[in-house]
C-alpha cells in the first residue's frame, strides 16, 4: 500500500491476482461438484433403466388347445357346476395333447415328452385356461387359441438372463426344452410382447416369477394416499393456519412449533412401530391394511405439510391482511378471502411434495404387515381397498429384491420404474403448480 | 384551491368527531405513545406529522384498533368516536374498522380485479341487496376515489397492474367504498412520485367534504398543503395541536418550531 504511489489500473495488483485466482478455483470445485452429482445420476438412471425395462416384455407362447369335452364335463349336461369339480390338474392332458398335435403338424422336432414340453409353460397355464372356460362353457368341444405365459426360465433364456450354461444344474429346465423353445420362438409362436399385466397384475408366489405383476400394490399406494390427502391436508392446513394467523406467541406455542420441526426428524421406522402399537394392538384395525398405512403415512406427512404450509402463508405480505382488516374483514375473512389463495400454490406444492415422500415410504409398512407375498386381486370397492391386506409398491419391490429367484429381481427393478415415474410425475406437477400460480408483489 | 381559512371559532362549532384522552400505547416494555389529548372535527383534515418513531403513526393506528392485531401492543385511556368508547369491551373492533376506514403508506390493492377490490368491503357488510346496487356503489367509490375515468373500461383487470399512484387512488376508493365516518391515512403518498402525490392530495381535499381525514405525514408541506389542523408528535408526546396556519407560522413549542425549521428530525 505505502509504496503504491501510483498504481496503473491496466496492472493487477497482487493482492487483486491472488483474489482473482480464489474465486477461479471456488468455481471449478462447483463444476467438480456438480460433475459428480450429475454423473452420479446417470448412472443411478443407466442402471436402473437398463435392469428394469426387462419386466415390460413378456414371453408368451400361441397355442392351440382343444378343450376336450370328454375331460371337462364328463356328464355332458355343461352344468356350470360340475365343470367347476374339474381342477386346474384335470386341464393338464389337454396341454399335453396341445403339444402332440403342435409336434405332428409342424416342423418342430424334439426327443422329449410331450408333458416334459408343456414344462416351458408358466404354472399357470392350466388356470388360466380353467378361467377362460368356467367365463364361457360353450367353448368345451372347440379348439381355442391360448396366449400362454413362458416359464420365467424361457423368458430369461430370451432376454439373456439365462444361458445354456447356467442351466446345467438347474432342474426347472433342460437343454433339451431350450432346443424346443429356439424352434418355437424361430416359428414365431414364442415371442416377447409388451407386458399389461406386470403394470395391472397381482404378485405371484415363487414358482410363478412370469405372471408376478405390480398393479395390486399400486392400489394398495393408491389407497394410502387417498388415506394420507384426506387426513394430512385438511389437519395440516387448519393446523398451519391456527399457528400463523391465530395463535398467541407465547411459550406453549413456541414449544409446539419446536416439536412440529423435531416430528418431521423422527425416523419413518418410528412411526410404523406407533402405528403397530396404536392403530392395530390398541385400536383392533386390520393388519396389513392401506387405512393402517395411511394413518401411519399421514402421521409421517404431517409436520411435513405443516412446516411447508406455515412457509407459504409467512410469504404473503402482511399489508394483504392489513388491507382486509383496514376495510372490516374479520380475521378469519381475511385468511380465507386473501391469505389462503395466495398461499394455496405453496400449500399444495408443499403437500404434493409431502404425499410423494409418502408413497416412496418403506420402513413404517414393514411394521404394520404391508410387505409380504399378497397375491389378492384389484379390490373391488374403496372400501374393501381400505380394509383388505394388501402392499405398496415400494414394500413390493423389497418383497421382490429378497426372493430367490433372478426373474423378480429384473421385476423389482421394474417395480422401481414405474415408482420413479409417479415421483417425478408428482415433483413436475409441483413445480408446475409453483411456476403457474407464483405472483409477486 | 386550498381552504385554510377556517377560523378557530369555526372549529369549535364543528362538533368533535375523535376525542382521545389520556392515550397511553406500550410495546411490551417501550412506552410509545405517552398521554396523549386530542379532539379531531368532522369534515376537516387532521395531519400529524413528526419525525420517524415519534409514535404518530402508532396513534393513528389506535383509531381503527389496528394495534389489536400486535400481540404485544397494549393501549390505555379513551379514545371516543361520537361520544362512544372504542375501546369499551362491548364494541367489537371488526364493526368499528368497518366505520373508520384506513389507507395504508404502501398501495395494498388485493390481488384481484378493480371491481372486486373495491367491492370486497361492501359484500363482507352486506351493502348491496344485488348486482346492480353492488355496481353503483363501487361506480360511487372509484368516483370519489378519483379513478373512475382511468379504470371504467378496465374494471375487470387486476388491481396489481396499475401504476403506484393509481393504484393508492384505488385503496383510497375501497377505503371509501364501505362508507366509513373516519378516513386513517398512514402516509399516503410516501410510495408515490410529485404527480399521483399532487392528485392524491386534491382528492384528500375533496373527501373532506364527507368525511373526517386524519393523514399522517413526513412532508411538513404536504401538511401545510392538506390539512386545516395539524399535531406535532415528538418521542412519543403531543407537543402541539392547532390551525396549521399557526403551527406552520407561529409555534408556541420550540421543539415544534426547531421541527419545521429542520432543526430536530
Amino acid at each position: 500500500m505505502t509504496d503504491a504511489t501510483h498504481s496503473s489500473l491496466l496492472k493487477q495488483d497482487a493482492r487483486t491476482v491472488k483474489r482473482n485466482r480464489a474465486e477461479a478455483r471456488f468455481k471449478a470445485y462447483g463444476l467438480v461438484a456438480i460433475g459428480i452429482g450429475v454423473l452420479m445420476l446417470m448412472v443411478l438412471l443407466t442402471t436402473i433403466i437398463s435392469r428394469g425395462t426387462g419386466a415390460f416384455q413378456q414371453t408368451y407362447l400361441t397355442l392351440d388347445v382343444t378343450l376336450d369335452a370328454a375331460k371337462l364335463d364328463k356328464k355332458g349336461n355343461r352344468n356350470i357346476d360340475d365343470i367347476k369339480k374339474v381342477s386346474t390338474f384335470g386341464y393338464k392332458p389337454l396341454l399335453v395333447n396341445a403339444f402332440e398335435t403342435l409336434i405332428a403338424t409342424s416342423d418342430i422336432t424334439s426327443d422329449l415328452k410331450p408333458k416334459a414340453m408343456s414344462d416351458i409353460l408358466s404354472k399357470g397355464a392350466e388356470a388360466q385356461m380353467r378361467d377362460v372356460v368356467l367365463a364361457d362353457p360353450t367353448l368345451i368341444g372347440q379348439t381355442v387359441t391360448f396366449d400362454f405365459l413362458a416359464s420365467g426360465r424361457v423368458d430369461g433364456y430370451l432376454k439373456g438372463r439365462v444361458t445354456r450354461d447356467s442351466i446345467a444344474n438347474d432342474k426347472n429346465i433342460n437343454a433339451e426344452q431350450l432346443d424346443l423353445v429356439d424352434q418355437l420362438h424361430a416359428a414365431g409362436a414364442l415371442e416377447k410382447k409388451f407386458n399389461l399385466a406386470f403394470i395391472t397384475g397381482a404378485d405371484s408366489s415363487d414358482a410363478r416369477p412370469e405372471a408376478a405383476g405390480f398393479g395390486v400394490s399400486m392400489v394398495g399406494s393408491l389407497a394410502m394416499m387417498l388415506v394420507v390427502l384426506a387426513l394430512a391436508l385438511p389437519i395440516g392446513v387448519a393446523a398451519s393456519i391456527y399457528l400463523e394467523e391465530f395463535a398467541p406467541k407465547n411459550w406453549i406455542t413456541d414449544i409446539i412449533e419446536v416439536n412440529i420441526s423435531n416430528l418431521a426428524a423422527v425416523p419413518s421406522i418410528v412411526f410404523g412401530i406407533l402405528g403397530l402399537a396404536v392403530f392395530i394392538n390398541y385400536m383392533h384395525l386390520p393388519n396389513s391394511a392401506p387405512l393402517v398405512g395411511g394413518l401411519v403415512l399421514t402421521l409421517m406427512t404431517l409436520p411435513t405439510i405443516i412446516i411447508s404450509t406455515r412457509a407459504s402463508l409467512k410469504s404473503v405480505p402482511p399489508s394483504i391482511r392489513d388491507a382486509a382488516l383496514g376495510v372490516g374483514a374479520s380475521k378469519m375473512q381475511s385468511v380465507f378471502h386473501h391469505v389462503l389463495p395466495l398461499a394455496a400454490p405453496g400449500i399444495l406444492t408443499g403437500t404434493i411434495i409431502g404425499l410423494a415422500q409418502a408413497l416412496g415410504e418403506t420402513a413404517p409398512l414393514l411394521l404394520i404387515g404391508m410387505v409380504g407375498f399378497i397375491a389378492t386381486n384389484g379390490p373391488d370397492s374403496i372400501g374393501e381397498g381400505l380394509l383388505s391386506p394388501n402392499s405398496a409398491m415400494p414394500a413390493q419391490i423389497y418383497e421382490w429384491a429378497k426372493r430367490a429367484d433372478p426373474a423378480f429381481y429384473e421385476r423389482a427393478w421394474g417395480g422401481i420404474i414405474i415408482l420413479l415415474v409417479f415421483l417425478i410425475t408428482m415433483n413436475f406437477v409441483a413445480v408446475m403448480l409453483r411456476r403457474r400460480f407464483e405472483r409477486r408483489w | 384551491m386550498r381552504d385554510n381559512t377556517q377560523t378557530l371559532e369555526a372549529h369549535v362549532a364543528n362538533k368533535s368527531k375523535i376525542s382521545a384522552t389520556g392515550v397511553q400505547v406500550y410495546y411490551g416494555d417501550n412506552h410509545a405513545i405517552k398521554d396523549v389529548n386530542v379532539e379531531i372535527e368532522d369534515k376537516t383534515v387532521t395531519a400529524f406529522i413528526g419525525p420517524s418513531g415519534c409514535g404518530k403513526s402508532t396513534f393513528l393506528r389506535c383509531i381503527n384498533r389496528m394495534n389489536d392485531t400486535i400481540d404485544v401492543c397494549r393501549v390505555e385511556g379513551d379514545i371516543l368516536i361520537d361520544g362512544e368508547n372504542i375501546y369499551d369491551p362491548a364494541v367489537d373492533p371488526v364493526q368499528l374498522r368497518a366505520k373508520v376506514g384506513m389507507v395504508f403508506q404502501k398501495p395494498n390493492p388485493f390481488p384481484k380485479s378493480i371491481y372486486d377490490n373495491v367491492a370486497y368491503g361492501p359484500r363482507i357488510h352486506g351493502l348491496a341487496r344485488n348486482k346492480s346496487e353492488l355496481d353503483e356503489i363501487v361506480e360511487r367509490a372509484l368516483r370519489r376515489g378519483a379513478i373512475w375515468n382511468e379504470v371504467k373500461d378496465r374494471l375487470h383487470a387486476p388491481g396489481t397492474g396499475l401504476s403506484g399512484g393509481q393504484q393508492q387512488r384505488l385503496c383510497i376508493a375501497r377505503a371509501v367504498a364501505t362508507e366509513p365516518e373516519v378516513l386513517l391515512m398512514d402516509e399516503p403518498c410516501s410510495a408515490l412520485d410529485p404527480i399521483a402525490t399532487a392528485q392524491v392530495e386534491e382528492l384528500i381535499d375533496e373527501l373532506r367534504q364527507s368525511y373526517s381525514v386524519v393523514i399522517v405525514t413526513h412532508s411538513m408541506q404536504q401538511a401545510a398543503r392538506v390539512s386545516q389542523r395539524t399535531a406535532f408528535f415528538h418521542l412519543g408526546h403531543l407537543v402541539e395541536f392547532g390551525d396549521t396556519e399557526k403551527i406552520f407560522t407561529t409555534p408556541e413549542d420550540p421543539r415544534t418550531e426547531s421541527y419545521i425549521t429542520g432543526r430536530i428530525g
